[in-house]
């Protein structure tokens, strides 16, 4: 007898390799925010600090040959869907060896060869984009589920409430997943929801929800082995919602006047690296030394990104206008 | 131009009809083509276009939608970067505007932004243009709007042989393009090679040869448009009446051809005036074929106001045939 799809994977080695996801994204990030103020990085930013547990918990669970629509802030989708760290970290810089060739930057990561449907910056815009990947599997008999990362303030968007009547409507394999960390850029959930348990809006569209705790990566993780099995076997959507906290700043441009530095430390101590490593701890389930060389090796692959994006070129400006059309000579993805 | 050599005779035919018979074909040809978009099925569209094609090919190929527009055309965008040709119904131009989000930001940037990982081989079709006493929120001519956006493409069928043929190669095309028909033509009938089949998507016609002037138009002003060259005609004003047919790309070298030839042009186009396609297409003349001119170009658009309801005031907005023969006789010195 196989043990059920939606009981975790406790061994050991996935739970080092759950803490390995996390600080993968976190000093990625962290490097981004040096290397932003160094000037290396422009634009708008977003980083993840303090979410990271819901892409690792969630996307691992996902198969190959699934799906994934993310918003801006998805260097962690990215990451821990297999888009090298290289291709990101020269994406982030502009460089032509980056993921999108360095013309989407932060915001727009896309990765045909793990299925990664792109960053969207246009808040709830993704949503649309999910429910016709979905469509397309449904219509071609496919067995996919189509994973859709967005944030609290989508929620607000008509496109969110058109897109779970679509899948619901239709029957689509979507897994809404909702990453509340409570702001919506610098607006509160309760100042712009008039309901704020957000879970509860699936609910009207008849779409099965539940709630998570976002920065509990072992949590998550569980919701999403029932969320992407849930999907898999009924090819209806299915809604996540995980709550979570931004302990960082909306992005490089955001100097926090909406909230008080009280609020953000009492989150701290709750964030999803520090609290899972003090559990493995106490459990004994891992050693100071084995979380220094997880560490040691996401600098060293850090180190390496960076040097990749140093190294990297900037595209010819000849070449500005390619890909505005499909052209025909050049083998596209489509 | 487009039209292969008639084996199998004509067939009396409206524009409604082609642009139904273009869709039935499209999906019939191709299991990846389907169409959705509100009322499309069961009520028949919205200017029955589709009228009987639920029945013959079920409710997975002719999908009514939720009045859910930037929804479901996102979900088209979706389903065609997974490989899907779905053609998206918009019920009319000014409608459009709640999926605008999914068309710019979305259909028009996917391809560029992802450095042509994913392209959106999606076509949208809508309803566009004034003359049915629609009023302010139903008659507007937006698709100049849209062509002013990198990305897309934007077609006009204006004639049968267009409206029947464009949208297969538009399928074909592996970017997005957008079709707007012109809701005055639905029902103009006329004859049609029974085998009418794919037409070219880029490049203008001439549809009247002409020396003295060239007056360029699209859409639902290229009858207007013959009726004034008609007109002029008799009073020996010979103008070449020129159908853009895609109004982005312009086919620039058809356009300079003719303007090179008779030196004046005036331009025609439902658009408001202000920052239009006709001003579009009189600045390329000015950049590329100035020393030509023997006069200034002249234009022909909407007049500045929401369109109103009354007929007289709606006729009144509109490019009409007595305001295209008194451009062109302006622009020819007053002859």
């Amino acid at each position: 007898m196989t043990a059920p799809a939606d009981k975790p994977r406790l061994s050991r080695e996935h739970m080092l390799d759950l803490l390995k996801q996390m600080i993968r994204i976190r000093h990625f990030e962290d490097k981004c925010y040096e290397l932003y103020t160094q000037e290396k990085i422009r634009g708008f930013m977003h980083l993840y600090d303090g979410e990271e547990a819901i892409a690792v918990g969630i996307i691992p669970v996902l198969e190959k040959r699934d799906r994934i629509v993310s918003a801006y802030r998805e260097h962690g989708h990215a990451l821990v869907r297999g888009v090298p760290m290289t291709k990101v970290m020269a994406e982030m810089y502009g460089k032509q060896e980056g993921c999108s060739r360095g013309r989407g930057g932060s915001m727009h990561l896309f990765d045909r060869a793990t299925n990664f449907y792109g960053g969207n910056a246009i808040v709830g815009g993704g949503l649309p984009l999910a429910v016709g990947l979905a469509l397309a599997d449904h219509m071609q008999g496919g067995d996919l589920v189509i994973a859709c990362f967005f944030g609290d303030g989508a929620v607000a968007e008509g496109e969110f409430h058109e897109s779970l009547n679509l899948a619901a409507l239709w029957g689509l394999p979507v897994l809404f997943v909702c990453e509340n960390n409570l702001y919506a850029m610098g607006t509160a959930l309760a100042l712009s929801e008039s309901e704020t348990d957000i879970q509860r809006k699936a609910a009207c569209y008849r779409i099965a929800a539940e709630a998570v705790d976002g920065m509990d990566v072992v949590a998550v993780e569980a919701a999403a082995r029932r969320a992407v099995h849930a999907v898999r076997e009924s090819r209806k959507p299915y809604f996540l919602e995980c709550r979570t906290y931004r302990l960082r700043a909306h992005s490089m441009f955001d100097a926090q006047l909406y909230r008080d530095k009280a609020e953000i430390e009492t989150w701290r101590p709750k964030e999803p690296i520090i609290r899972f490593q003090g559990w493995l701890q106490s459990n004994h389930m891992i050693h100071p030394e084995e979380v220094a060389r997880i560490e040691a090796e996401a600098d060293a692959e850090v180190e390496q990104a960076v040097a990749f994006a140093e190294a990297g070129t900037w595209e010819p400006v000849e070449q500005l206008t390619r890909f505005v059309y499909a052209d025909r000579s050049v083998p596209a993805g489509r | 131009m487009q039209q292969q050599a008639v084996r199998s005779g004509t067939i009396e035919t409206t524009y409604r009809e082609a642009v139904r018979a273009a869709i039935r074909d499209a999906i019939k040809r191709d299991e990846r083509v389907f169409l959705m978009g509100e009322d499309v099925g069961r009520y028949g569209g919205c200017y029955a276009v589709t009228k009987g094609l639920l029945a013959e090919l079920g409710p997975e190929r002719i999908r009514d939608t939720p009045l859910s527009e930037s929804g479901f055309t996102g979900a088209g965008i979706g389903a065609a970067m997974a490989g899907m040709r779905p053609i998206v119904e918009l019920m009319t131009v000014n409608f459009s505007l709640l999926a605008l989000d999914q068309i710019l930001n979305n259909a028009a940037t996917v391809r560029h932004m992802s450095g042509n990982q994913f392209g959106v081989p999606l076509v949208i079709r809508m309803a566009t243009g004034a003359g049915r006493q629609l009023a302010a929120q139903h008659s507007h001519s937006l698709e100049g709007w849209y062509a002013h956006i990198a990305g897309i493409k934007v077609l006009a069928p204006a004639t049968l042989e267009d409206a029947r043929g464009m949208l297969w190669t538009a399928i074909e095309d592996p970017d997005p393009v957008l079709i707007f028909e012109n809701v005055m033509l639905y029902n103009m009938s006329g004859k049609l090679a029974a085998d009418a089949g794919p037409v070219d998507i880029d490049k203008a016609a001439v549809r009247r040869p002409g020396r003295d002037i060239s007056l360029i138009t699209y859409g639902g002003s290229l009858w207007k448009t013959l009726e004034a060259a008609a007109t002029l005609a008799a009073e020996n004003i010979e103008a070449e009446v020129i159908d853009l047919r895609s109004l982005r790309p312009l086919d620039d070298a058809t356009i300079m051809t003719s303007v090179a030839k008779t030196r004046r042009a005036v331009v025609v186009d439902e658009g408001w005036r202000s920052g239009s396609l006709a001003a579009e297409v009189g600045m390329r003349i000015v950049e590329q074929v100035f020393w030509a001119l023997d006069a200034p170009i002249g234009r022909v658009c909407s007049e500045e106001v929401p369109v109103p309801y009354p007929s007289h005031l709606e006729n009144a907005t509109i490019p009409q045939p007595a305001k295209i023969v008194a451009a062109a006789k302006a622009a020819l010195g007053g002859r």
